[in-house]
């Protein structure tokens, strides 16, 4: 639940049920959650894989203290980050990553494969995930390839001539 | 122990520019070499068009994260020409000329755009590379050059090494390219020289180089697993009697480093002066409407731009700001690139963010128009300000992912120049794509990895001065004779272009000094091969020839 907390604040997402609470639910379309963040993280190929257990009690910690810093009370029923609202989970991430904090390099890693769920599925064959309607992809804007899986594009140019060129240019293309 | 080990005349370490080029040259004239990569190696059909972790896209290239700095490199056979936008202008005049951090020109007397000029002409040849046409340029890049004109400035369709007769425009060249289209050394200089003889070994990553009692090198390296880079398959040495070393700036030095203990004291530079060649990158979110209006842009179905995903890489830049006559840290060039998305999309910001600029709920927002956005590419002057700390226990990182991912020793801390430099850069970018409200822009954030570079260069730079240069004016390390280095390490600082041609034609320009000592240390060598396909020395030779020819 906690790791879903934390990818849902990577990339936002909308709440799978009503009782959601891993999910803030701040932006509407799926988020890393659904685009399979937790799928990836398990992931052996990605190295982190061994640690998630010590980065979920680590991101704990750090949210039972930020609350105590703040006097948030927080709800034992979940996970303290869990617990946080969205802007607070954000703040903390935001703290977590800055330049100069001593576990920042955890806390970047964890947060490019969560966001690498979203923008590109690294979990999945990207042919595949277009056809199954990744959310991330999907709202990207990706194209779908051709039947063999393989992208190419006949209209790609303007065909217009858009400025001068810079005067001191070889025949060959090149600054003089 | 020597005599179970194998032996080669010359052992080139990589197959990038700096090692295929050597490694062609080289079995050409008669000599017997072995080339150790230590990245896989991929046919044209085994090109994948996929993001997915294990694919060919994650096996072709590295991600090392430094202190600072990170770099994205080649790892496979044709090294950073498999994964290269193969934009390839020559660098600047006033380059040549350039103090730097060092306080006199770092470059070697004897290399000027004069005198590597006819090198630059060779690997022209060798590559077919041609400048593009407005016909060539894709929607990107074509918006890039409305708006510059729009702002009163000039823009360049590139000089590129690209069959655009068999190009699709698909914009997976970082992933290899399927189609043949990108003129990667898989398509010329490596198969030349294993024409000539040359034999290739992929994934064998070398460790560290000794010395023989006879002068010639012992090179110790690993065996890679092949689908999960963090393991290794064995071991082996290899005897030579001249290294080529072009691992890539990011794995020269670190080879070097942990040779060290072997090889006795290495050059004070070796490992130090790292460029990062100035590069950064700005997103744009372009307002469609606008550009339809301003510019009168449109590609069907009501669409000005949407076209991010369309095209192939660089394909127009500005080079107003290439002006010999500006001081030194205010010159720079400023392209329109591709980035893919997976490992870049994270670092683009949030335009006027009011929370968190580089995730969450407005980041979301932005990548919802990923497809409209035109990210710009900057090559500044930067300051050299690189430095390799001690080596890892093996290969140039600690491999974090099964491939692609690992932390490196690049500590990387920019200075005033350096920053002056990127914010001169980013302001004239805003400058141009912001006028009469094209677009909103961020540079990337340098926060998460540090700066970010495609093209590292001159960790083991050469030069005159022995105190700030690794190797002499022919690529020969200092006080190491035999070792010689022709990959991007070699080059003394940034270009403020892409710099793969200026790193093979500064290998083209090395060869005859190798073929030399290899002579010396009495390897049946000669120099004199024409480039990889012969033709065009081929009908320079046969034209005299032909009386009719002769006019």
């Amino acid at each position: 639940m906690t790791l879903e907390a934390y990818a849902d604040t990577i990339v936002p997402g909308e709440k799978r049920s009503a009782d959601d609470r891993a999910i803030a639910g701040v932006s509407t379309g799926g988020g890393a959650v659904q685009a399979g963040a937790l799928e990836l993280l398990q992931w052996d190929a990605t190295g982190i894989h061994d640690g998630l257990d010590d980065l979920v009690r680590l991101v704990n910690e750090h949210a039972q203290a930020y609350a105590a810093e703040r006097g948030l009370a927080l709800d034992p029923a979940v996970p303290p980050f869990v617990a946080l609202e969205y802007p607070d989970r954000a703040a903390l991430i935001q703290l977590l990553t800055k330049p100069g904090h001593p576990e920042k390099e955890f806390w970047v890693l964890l947060s490019l494969f969560c966001n690498m769920a979203f923008d590109s599925a690294a979990h999945l064959n990207t042919a595949q995930a277009m056809a199954d309607g990744h959310p991330g992809l999907k709202a990207m804007g990706l194209t779908q390839p051709d039947a063999d899986g393989l992208w190419r594009f006949e209209d790609y140019s303007y065909g217009r001539e858009f400025a001068r060129l810079h005067p001191d240019t070889t025949s060959t293309g090149s600054p003089a | 122990m020597s005599t179970t080990a194998e032996r080669t005349d010359v052992l080139v370490i990589g197959s990038g520019f700096g090692g295929a080029i050597a490694a062609y040259h080289l079995a050409a004239g008669g000599a017997d070499v072995t080339v150790l990569e230590r990245g896989p190696w991929l046919e044209s059909k085994e090109f994948e068009h996929d993001y997915k972790l294990g694919s060919s896209y994650t096996r072709v290239f590295d991600f090392t994260v430094g202190d600072g700095m990170s770099i994205l490199g080649g790892n496979c056979v044709g090294g950073g020409s498999v994964v290269y936008f193969a934009a390839m202008p020559r660098a600047p005049r006033f380059v040549f000329d350039r103090q730097g951090s060092i306080g006199r020109r770092m470059w070697p007397g004897a290399v000027s755009r004069d005198t590597l000029d006819p090198w630059y002409d060779r690997v022209e040849e060798s590559l077919s590379i041609t400048k593009q046409n407005w016909n060539d340029v894709s929607y990107a890049g074509g918006l890039w050059a409305a708006a510059c004109n729009h702002s009163g400035r000039t823009a360049n369709p590139l000089a590129v090494a690209i069959d655009n007769t068999k190009c699709v425009n698909c914009n997976w060249m970082m992933a290899g390219c399927r189609f043949e289209a990108k003129q990667s050394l898989l398509v010329n200089y490596l198969p030349a020289a294993i024409a000539h003889g040359a034999r290739i070994r992929p994934l064998h990553e070398v460790q560290h180089l000794s010395r023989t009692p006879d002068g010639s090198y012992r090179v110790h390296y690993n065996v890679v697993h092949d689908d999960d880079y963090r393991l290794q398959a064995g071991s082996g040495v290899i005897e030579a009697k001249i290294v080529v070393m072009a691992a890539g700036a990011g794995a020269t030095p670190v080879i070097l480093q942990r040779s060290e203990a072997h090889l006795g004291t290495m050059p004070r530079a070796v490992g130090r002066y790292f460029s990062g060649n100035g590069e950064r990158l700005n997103t744009a979110v372009i307002d469609e409407a606008k550009a339809a209006e301003l510019f009168g842009l449109e590609r069907g179905d009501g669409l000005a731009y949407a076209a991010n995903h369309i095209g192939k890489g660089p394909t127009v830049a500005s080079w107003d700001k290439l002006d010999g006559s500006l001081p030194e840290y205010s010159r720079y060039s400023l392209e329109q690139l591709y980035f893919p998305p997976g490992l870049g999309t994270i670092l683009a910001q949030v335009p006027g963010a009011t929370g968190p600029s580089w995730f969450g709920k407005e980041k979301k927002e932005i990548l919802k128009q990923w497809a409209s956005w035109l990210t710009i590419f900057t090559m500044i002057e930067d300051d050299n300000e690189g430095v390799f700390g001690p080596p890892p226990a093996t290969g140039n990182s600690h491999r974090i992912s099964q491939q692609m991912l690992g932390r490196g020793n690049l500590r990387y801390e920019p200075t005033k120049n350096t920053l002056g430099a990127w914010a001169a850069s980013d302001a004239e970018v805003k400058e141009i794509l912001e006028k009469d409200g094209l677009a909103k822009v961020m540079p990337w954030t340098n926060d998460l990895v540090g700066a970010y570079t495609v093209h590292p260069l001159s960790s083991c730079r050469m030069g005159d001065d022995p105190h700030t240069s690794a190797l002499d004016d022919r690529n020969e390390l200092r006080d190491h004779p035999g070792i010689f280095v022709t990959d991007g390490s070699a080059v003394p600082g940034a270009l403020t272009v892409n710099p793969a041609m200026t790193i093979a034609a500064l290998a083209e320009r090395a060869v005859p000094g190798i073929v030399q000592a290899a002579q010396r240390r009495g390897i049946s060598v000669t120099y004199g091969a024409p480039a990889p396909d012969g033709s065009a020395s081929g009908r320079k030779n046969v034209l005299p020839l032909l009386p009719s020819a002769r006019g």
